[in-house]
């Protein structure tokens, strides 16, 4: 599809009053405006100093292979792929916890400590470390540090507990911050289209409405590419 | 080191180009004026694709949105923040003052929030209500037409409501309400709180061929490309570049001081380049400063010399002095009624479609002055920090909370769209206890002394925080929701935040008719020297429960009129 018609179904697609696009002309105006809105997908808005920032921590390695390996299996154990999308590790988390643990070393220790904590439980329990053991084993771990009780505050929980949830906090940002984490979770916006309200059904199943005192002040969308101008008392004319 | 006279004889050099600056260089600029633009950070347009955040997905970013290097996020557009390295500030034992600079082409209009509200009659002449504080020596009626004015010129969305101290204007028409909106309106008529459409300065329709309509992204946080929200780069310096106007901009010119003669008039300012940090001067037959409340009082009071020893237009001991951000509380809660929700876009403007105005009588409280909620919440763009936590609600409908697996999935799923939030917005009475000063043992990476700030709430902004809390609690019980977190304390100053949260810190160059009171007259130019004037937020007697910017911008357009006149009189 190109991309003047990528525009128009967004704005037949997503408006919910049931704005048609016609070929009348301040309408029409608009809607190739919205068409001209650009986002170049190669960059992101970067001074050069946090460019240089950027790089910097790339070159760096903070967790050593077993460290990745052992934070491959755990993230896709806490978000694990699906019949319709994939796991933590399609949406590259492994990689987004090397580069926050060195955008925010404050992070370090606790994450470092509890993965040896994993190996030394494993080993303990099944003579094994953390990632080769069997699935089973693995989260018969996981089910002793996974929960927590949410009115304690987390730093007054045991250190296996603490570093759970920050992996568990981690492996979902960055999973709901990816491609695949958008698309699974249904957002639909980031992208021009035109506002006109809450759609009709979504109003009937949390059983609110919309005041037609209100709704007679809001903005007549057919009419937004038509230059404002008032009456002196600032009654809007156009 | 020599320092470098630039040969050109300004008309007007204006120091700062965020709201008060950017006006000031429109109105001089249509004037024909010829004008030096001296701004401290680099140039930026929110239509550079280099620059540009707006639109961008959170994968495009290692960090996924992390505040690392910019405090409301990677992509908010501001350059800046509490911190910047190598320009410091400080604060006198015992006192809180948190400082939020942007050095860019725009200031910070660039990520603002762009709540554009008009003050009331009783704003400008609150002392005669409860005694408190200090009556404008100008009045609503004096302002208006330059409200109305800006209104026409930039644009803001909103309804007239006829209320009596958040008057009506030159309206763009608002957005429909959102679903969490609508929530609120509901939870809100039960408490007999009013609520209306918000007023925002962006472009729900067309208001000159220059500028774009907004598209509805929801980010003008990110400074937007089609220049349907205002930031002062692109709808008040660009207009002016091209008006016919001769405007040399400056970027990357840290302004060090105004230069004065042997009369003590200015002369011009000397700043300092970023790029090979020498001194320069320019000269012009007026200096405008705009540099943010903070930051202009800062210059002036560096500006001594033997005609003003005391620092320039500091013959009153002012300068500095007054100094008040808004106060800021807030509430979050889980909304039942907002759980599993149908997913679709619902991004809008970048804020509030809807929002309260102070709605009660000071009479009846124990705290002088009032405050306006914001509300957020909706199915945002995840960003870093979107699944924090996934399923703490679960508390609620007593269900484990944590775990892991396919079980996440339909929690974040769940709870998506289901939180929401207030900020309240209040006034703090002017203080001559609260101020910036110059602090004698610090200096700034380009030798500039730095400002040290003293500031202390009293149990007026407490007790309103207090009021904000449980108004919140109530508002979410309306909802059938949980409030979030304890309610705050009395240790906790009732949530109220440190003063300079909420960046909308004005008063430090207060305007008044007598000069040992204040620092500007009416028209904002200084009592002890009639070619310096200040059109940021600096000459603000007191603020409202109104965010700052759209009087700024009123203000700088009638200080610049005035300063037209005066130089066609030659006056000055």
């Amino acid at each position: 599809m190109d991309r003047r018609k990528s525009i128009k179904s967004i704005l037949l697609g997503t408006v919910a009053g049931g704005l048609v696009v016609h070929g009348c002309k301040p309408e029409a105006a608009s809607t190739e405006e919205l068409a001209k809105v650009k986002s170049d997908s190669n960059l992101f808005g970067r001074t050069a100093e946090e460019k240089e920032l950027i790089e910097k921590l790339n070159s760096e390695q903070f967790f050593n292979e077993h460290e990745l390996g052992t934070i491959a299996v755990l993230s896709n154990l806490i978000m694990p792929p699906n019949d319709k999308f994939g796991g933590a590790t399609d949406a590259g988390v492994q990689e987004f916890i090397e580069f926050m643990a060195k955008d925010v070393p404050k992070l370090q220790t606790n994450l470092r400590g509890g993965l040896m904590w994993l190996d030394h439980k494993s080993n303990t329990e099944f003579g094994t470390e953390f990632k080769s053991a069997a699935e089973e084993q693995q989260k018969q771990i996981l089910d002793s540090i996974a929960f927590y009780d949410p009115e304690i505050p987390i730093d007054e929980h045991p250190l296996e507990i603490q570093f759970f949830s920050l992996m568990r906090n981690l492996t979902l940002t960055g999973y709901y911050t990816s491609k695949i984490g958008i698309e699974d979770l249904g957002y639909k916006g980031n992208m021009p289209n035109v506002w006109d309200g809450v759609p009709e059904d979504v109003l009937e199943q949390h059983g609110l409405a919309y005041d037609e005192e209100w709704l007679a002040k809001c903005v007549d969308q057919s009419k937004r590419g038509i230059i404002a101008e008032w009456d002196d008392e600032g009654n809007l004319l156009t | 080191m020599q320092i470098k006279e630039s040969p050109t004889m300004y008309d007007a050099i204006i120091v700062g180009s965020g709201a008060g600056g950017g006006m000031s260089a429109k109105v001089l600029a249509d004037a024909g004026l010829k004008i030096a633009v001296v701004e401290a950070g680099p140039f930026f347009d929110p239509a550079d694709p280099e620059q540009m955040t707006q639109l961008k997905w959170p994968y495009q970013s290692p960090r996924r949105g992390a505040n690392t290097t910019r405090d409301f996020g990677e992509f908010d557009m501001a350059y800046g923040g509490w911190e910047i390295e190598g320009e410091p500030y400080t604060r006198a034992e015992g006192t809180e003052f948190d400082w939020y600079r942007s050095h860019m082409l725009g200031g910070r209009t660039n990520h603002w929030g762009r709540i554009s509200l008009r003050f009331g009659p009783n704003d400008f002449k609150h002392k005669d209500i409860d005694g408190l504080g200090e009556n404008w020596p100008i009045g609503y009626e004096d302002v208006k037409p330059y409200y109305d004015k800006v209104d026409k010129l930039i644009g803001v969305f909103g309804t007239n409501e006829g209320l009596p101290n958040d008057p009506d204007g030159f309206f763009l028409p608002p957005p429909k309400p959102r679903l969490h909106e609508l929530m609120y309106i509901k939870g809100a008529r039960k408490s007999n709180i009013p609520v209306i459409p918000s007023r925002m300065s962006m472009l729900t329709k067309k208001i000159n061929n220059d500028r774009g309509v907004c598209f509805y992204c929801g980010q003008c946080s990110r400074s937007c490309q089609v220049y349907a929200d205002f930031s002062a780069g692109s709808c008040l310096i660009f207009p002016a570049q091209k008006s016919g106007g001769q405007v040399d901009l400056y970027v990357n010119s840290v302004v060090r001081e105004v230069t004065t003669n042997d009369e003590g008039k200015a002369t011009g300012v000397s700043y300092i380049s970023k790029d090979d940090r020498k001194e320069y001067q320019l000269r012009g037959k007026v200096v405008v400063l705009a540099a943010s409340a903070c930051s202009s009082a800062r210059i002036l009071l560096n500006s001594k010399s033997k005609q003003h020893p005391n620092g320039l237009g500091n013959s009153s001991n002012v300068v500095g002095k007054y100094l008040h951000d808004s106060t800021g509380s807030s509430r979050a809660g889980f909304i039942p009624g907002l759980m599993n929700r149908k997913v679709y876009n619902e991004d809008g403007v970048g804020g509030m479609h809807v929002y309260t105005p102070w709605w009660l009588d000071n009479k009846d409280l124990d705290f002088p002055r009032g405050y306006h909620i914001e509300v957020w919440g909706g199915m945002g763009m995840p960003n870093y920090g979107f699944g924090f936590n996934p399923n703490d609600f679960n508390k609620f409908f007593g269900l484990p909370t944590g775990g892991y697996g396919e079980s996440l999935r339909n929690d974040v799923k769940k709870y998506y769209g289901s939180v929401l939030g207030f900020g309240g917005r209040g006034e703090a009475v002017a203080r001559e206890d609260n101020y910036c000063e110059i602090d004698p043992t610090t200096v700034d990476q380009f030798g500039i002394p730095v400002l040290r700030f003293n500031y202390k709430w009293s149990d007026f902004e407490r007790n309103q925080a207090r009021h904000m809390q449980s108004t919140f609690e109530e508002l979410i019980h309306n909802m059938g929701g949980e409030v979030l977190g304890e309610t705050p304390s009395k240790e906790d100053d009732y949530g109220l935040l440190a003063p300079g949260r909420i960046i909308h810190e004005v008063g430090t160059t207060r305007m008044g008719d007598d000069p040992k009171k204040s620092v500007v007259n009416k028209f904002q130019q200084l009592h002890d020297v009639n070619n310096v004037f200040i059109t940021d937020a600096g000459p603000f007697v007191s603020q409202g429960d109104k965010n700052c910017t759209w009087t700024i911008l009123a203000l700088s357009w009638r200080a610049s009129d005035y300063i037209v006149e005066q130089l066609k009189q030659q006056n000055i």
